[in-house]
């Protein structure tokens, strides 16, 4: 059954998931969204994955949590503060939420993954080098392309047209 | 690993109904992408979970690309926020509707 250390990080994850959605305060929440995030990098070095959980943490917590914040820090300071939701909607969301918890959660319950253990050791990271300089070096190729496909394409995306015209920039 | 695989599956349940609700719920731009990252954190969660049981690394192989296609979502996704505050000055979908036919 569960250990200390895997509660300890199921409330912190669930928790701060809560908190980033819930948070008054926009920056606190993508603060809070830093927790989930974090939360996850512990739950894969339980599940014996450190290169997984190191890599989580680089570019999750490191990188685009700090993206977040910045895109964050653009908007006017009004909005950062203001709760957009639907009232109407707060009640049947939290109804959605609370069937797919249940309704899964039994299937999973239910299902024969309750009883499964393994007893194979912990696969070592460097074959993770090795699957990707061998067996996965297109993947890996196309999959630096449309990173910086993707980069380029934020660039060009936020990139202003109107710079001349400085009304915005006051 | 001394916890077992359904207490993975159910945590990450757990993250994939919170992240549905934050979508269902708030009309915040960048609160919906907040719950799209937690949907694809707990899609992960779930891939290094059942690949624990492969012999081999392929389960963590899947969730590095996986982890490293979300990054690249998230790039376009917070300019297309930039652009959209650019052009509405708000963060309300409820106002982008130039597209609505």
């Amino acid at each position: 059954m569960a250990d200390a250390v895997f509660l300890a990080l199921t409330v912190i994850t669930i928790g701060s998931a809560i908190a980033a959605l819930e948070m008054r305060s926009l920056i606190y929440g993508s603060i809070a969204l830093m927790g989930t995030l974090g939360g996850i990098a512990g739950f894969f070095f339980l599940l014996d994955a450190p290169f997984v959980a190191l890599f989580q943490i680089a570019v999750y917590v490191g990188s685009i949590a700090v993206l977040i914040l910045f895109t964050v820090m653009l908007v006017k300071r009004e909005l950062i503060f203001k709760k957009i939701e639907d009232k109407r909607r707060k009640f049947a969301g939290i109804g959605l939420m609370l069937i797919i918890m249940v309704s899964l959660g039994a299937v999973f319950l239910d299902s024969g993954i309750k009883t499964m253990t393994t007893d194979e050791p912990a696969p070592d990271f460097r074959d993770i080098g090795i699957d990707f300089v061998t067996y996965y070096w297109p993947a890996l190729i196309l999959m630096g392309l449309l990173l910086a496909g993707s980069v380029t394409g934020a660039l060009v995306l936020a990139k202003r047209e109107d710079v001349e015209n400085d009304q915005r920039a006051n | 690993m001394t916890s077992e695989l359904i207490d993975f599956t159910l945590v990450s349940v757990a993250l994939l109904g919170i992240g549905i609700y934050g979508l269902a719920v708030k009309r915040n731009f960048i609160r919906m992408l907040f719950a799209v990252e937690i949907i694809i954190n707990a899609a992960n969660l779930n891939i290094v979970a059942f690949g624990r049981f492969l012999p081999h690394s392929s389960g963590q192989t899947m969730a590095l690309f996986s982890i490293a296609i979300a990054a690249a979502e998230v790039a376009v996704g917070l300019s297309l926020i930039i652009v959209a505050y650019r052009m509405y000055q708000n963060v309300d979908i409820a106002d982008f509707r130039s597209l609505k036919g």
